[in-house]
């Protein structure tokens, strides 16, 4: 059933990356008839490979090839050439998500309007609006099975749920559920529902949980109309006289270089490693890179305001039972410049077994304060905090000068400074969230640092003005008409909420547009 | 035996070979020995270590230098000694690894005075020299190893209440993952 191309094969849309973004893409295109080759940089596993085993899993799913980071983040201190938690494999990133699946709010595509100028923030508008998102939202939900929509019923809440909901009642806070996951609930789209395994971080053995690896990847392959070739590192993008982008050379899984050729380019490759491709992709004619005249490229890196609280308890919690992010409180996601900051965050519920809550509790700790935390894991629960933070045009990935990858090219380096609005609100979520465990009898609160980025966003942004950003509304760059950007690099702005939702939603949208330009032979 | 990956006979494990056997024949004290052919020995434990790399003295203070960073007073002697296991093999594998951790045990030694680092009775005598030595780079060399080589043996996650792998007993949907009463 899955398809084959030829390498010269100059009318197939060739996407960069298998996860939410390129996923979904290839699924949507395939079914409308689009021809589509999905490079992938990663192995293909399958769910029966997944491993209930955190470092295990780590050195299967992660992405662990070269980075380097600067900033003041900590992340740059305690784990310097891992800046972000993001995976190399077929499916990508959706192997390893929780499933949190929130949409943005109206406001959140409005963040220069609803907040102002901001010093020090590079804000901006979104090119478009909830309202003519909020289609493509449903398609994406129903496509994703996400609970409490489309009548499926929510998750049951687990006992990490069980705490977070009594302290949030104490707290007054009104919305609190086991959230809208794209985790099965009950039996659909022949997956099975959440058996309450934990290790949703380590890919769902169970396929319970929606990624592209076992849902939009196989229906595209079933079309005949797709073929997705993993261990392919794409190295650069072509273009011709015209501007106009031809074909993509990639290391295959031998290490030989091939050159696909290429009607439509879609870069997929997470906010990292897609404007490492374009700026990589410089040429005399694009001398600052592809798709760059704004010099906007690998800018406005946002990788939300993050952090977690744990708290001990006197009796036991097994937080690490079940599902793992099941659970959020929505009450803080209002923008509120009353509470020192603008724009929002969200609760949710998060465990860690014990390798990782020792990497991850306080990196670089030692001694009795912290093994005595450790001591008391069954008692602990835990709760991640996800906000908005502001895009600087300082936060950026650029190419090292130093450090060059297997293939000889430049490895990203990853450039993170917090905003003062983002310090305000991790403070008052760190407090928040203290206040919610003291009041269901914590006897010890720890407020843990951000651990290595797993939604990272922004360096490809989407504006109305191409000096302002790379992309138009329909990610499609300013510069180069055959070119688009179709993950969270996108995103003009964060949002309080999971990312990977909205990521589907504009490529299923994206999908829409590309077939219809090519059929408009405009593209 | 685990390795300090926590994984049994996993494929992309260094080496098999079995550094701890069982020893409980032997007739030495409880503390750690050092046995013939400088192999460190813990009767009581019924384990030993050989060591390659290291002075087997060193590779001993190493092993109280992991407790005392890293103390759980229910961890037996013999997992921070698998978890002390890379520092062996790393100096085995590489003289400069050698050199910083022979030097920096001599240092930790030094600055305990008569008796040595093993000599200082006391846990808090102990970790005031190793805040001494913290911003070394021997000493960030031992903690971050040791955060992933002790805390990712499979065999001490019961002593934290912790249950591993899950998949293969049906996750907890009936085993308990919304079993809290107590709120």
């Amino acid at each position: 059933m899955t398809a084959k191309f030829d390498l010269n094969d100059g009318n197939v849309v060739v996407i960069i990356g298998s996860g939410a973004g390129g996923g979904t893409l290839g699924n949507e295109l395939a079914h409308k008839g689009v021809k589509v080759v999905i490079l992938e940089a990663g192995k293909r596993y399958e769910v029966s490979d997944f491993i209930n085993d955190e470092w295990a899993s780590f050195a299967q799913l992660a992405w662990t090839d070269a980075r380097t980071t600067s900033g003041t983040w900590r992340v740059a201190k305690n784990f310097p050439n891992l800046p972000a938690w993001i995976v190399k494999s077929v499916g990508g990133t959706t192997t390893h998500w929780a499933g949190a699946s929130l949409r943005f709010q109206p406001h959140e595509f409005k963040a220069l309007t609803t907040y102002g100028k901001v010093a020090g923030a590079n804000l901006l508008d979104w090119p478009l609006t909830l309202e003519e998102l909020e289609p493509y939202y449903a398609r994406a939900e129903d496509r994703m099975g996400v609970t409490r929509t489309n009548g499926l019923p929510g998750l049951p809440g687990n006992n990490n749920f069980k705490v977070f909901h009594a302290g949030a009642e104490k707290l007054g806070y009104k919305e609190c559920n086991t959230g809208h996951m794209a985790i099965n609930s009950v039996e659909r789209d022949d997956r099975t529902f959440c058996h309450q395994t934990g290790f949703c971080f380590q890919g769902c053995k169970w396929g319970a949980k929606w990624s592209t690896l076992y849902t939009e990847i196989p229906k595209g392959e079933a079309t005949g109309n797709m073929e997705v070739r993993p261990e392919s590192r794409v190295l650069r993008i072509e273009h011709d006289d015209h501007g106009k982008v031809t074909a993509v050379v990639y290391a295959d899984k031998d290490g030989k270089q091939q050159r696909q050729k290429a009607r439509v380019v879609c870069v997929a490759g997470n906010s990292i490693e897609s404007p490492r491709i374009l700026l990589n992709s410089a040429s005399s004619k694009f001398p600052d890179g592809l798709a760059n005249s704004s010099g906007q490229v690998g800018r406005n890196y946002m990788r939300h305001t993050t952090g977690s609280v744990y708290a001990v308890f006197e009796k036991p919690v097994h937080m690490y039972r079940g599902t793992t992010m099941a659970g959020v409180i929505q009450d803080e996601a209002r923008h509120d410049p009353s509470r020192g900051f603008v724009g929002g965050y969200e609760f949710e519920t998060l465990s860690l077994g014990i390798p990782f809550m020792a990497a991850f509790l306080d990196p670089g700790a030692w001694g009795r304060s912290f093994t005595s935390a450790m001591d008391d894991y069954p008692n602990m629960a835990g709760l991640w905090i996800v906000g908005e933070d502001m895009p600087q045009e300082n936060n950026r990935i650029t190419l090292s000068p130093t450090v060059k990858d297997a293939f000889g090219l430049p490895v990203a380096d990853v450039h993170f400074d917090d905003h003062p609005n983002d310090a305000a609100m991790r403070n008052h979520a760190y407090a928040q969230g203290q206040r919610l465990y003291d009041a269901v009898g914590a006897i010890r609160t720890f407020p843990t640092p951000p651990y290595p980025s797993t939604h990272n966003l922004g360096t490809n942004r989407m504006s109305e003005k191409p000096g302002d950003g790379v992309v138009n509304k329909w990610g499609q760059t300013h510069d180069i008409g055959n070119l688009f950007v179709s993950d969270g690099s996108q995103f003009t702005t964060g949002g309080a909420e999971n990312p990977t939702l909205t990521i589907v939603t504009l490529a299923i949208r994206q999908a829409e547009y590309i077939a219809s330009r090519m059929k408009a032979r405009a593209i | 035996m685990l390795d300090h990956h926590g994984a049994r006979g996993a494929p992309h494990s260094p080496s098999r070979r079995l550094f701890l056997r069982r020893s409980s024949e032997m007739a030495f004290a409880a503390a750690v020995a050092i046995g013939s052919g400088g192999a460190l020995i813990n009767a009581t434990e019924a384990w030993g270590l050989e060591v390659k790399g290291l002075k087997p003295e060193t590779m001993k203070t190493l092993i109280l230098v992991s407790r005392d960073i890293y103390p759980h007073d229910r961890i037996p002697d013999r997992n921070y000694a698998i978890a002390a296991k890379p520092f062996d093999e790393k100096a085995a594998a590489d003289p400069k690894q050698k050199d910083m951790f022979e030097k920096g045990v001599a240092q930790l030694d030094a600055l305990a005075g008569p008796g040595g680092y093993f000599g200082l009775g006391w846990e808090a005598d102990r970790v005031a020299l190793l805040h001494r030595i913290a911003d070394t780079p021997m000493f960030e060399a031992v903690r971050s190893t040791l955060v992933v080589s002790l805390y990712n043996q499979k065999e001490i996650w019961p002593i934290f209440g912790y249950e591993g792998e899950s998949f293969s007993k049906g996750g907890y949907i009936h085993r308990g993952f919304d079993d809290l009463d107590w709120l």
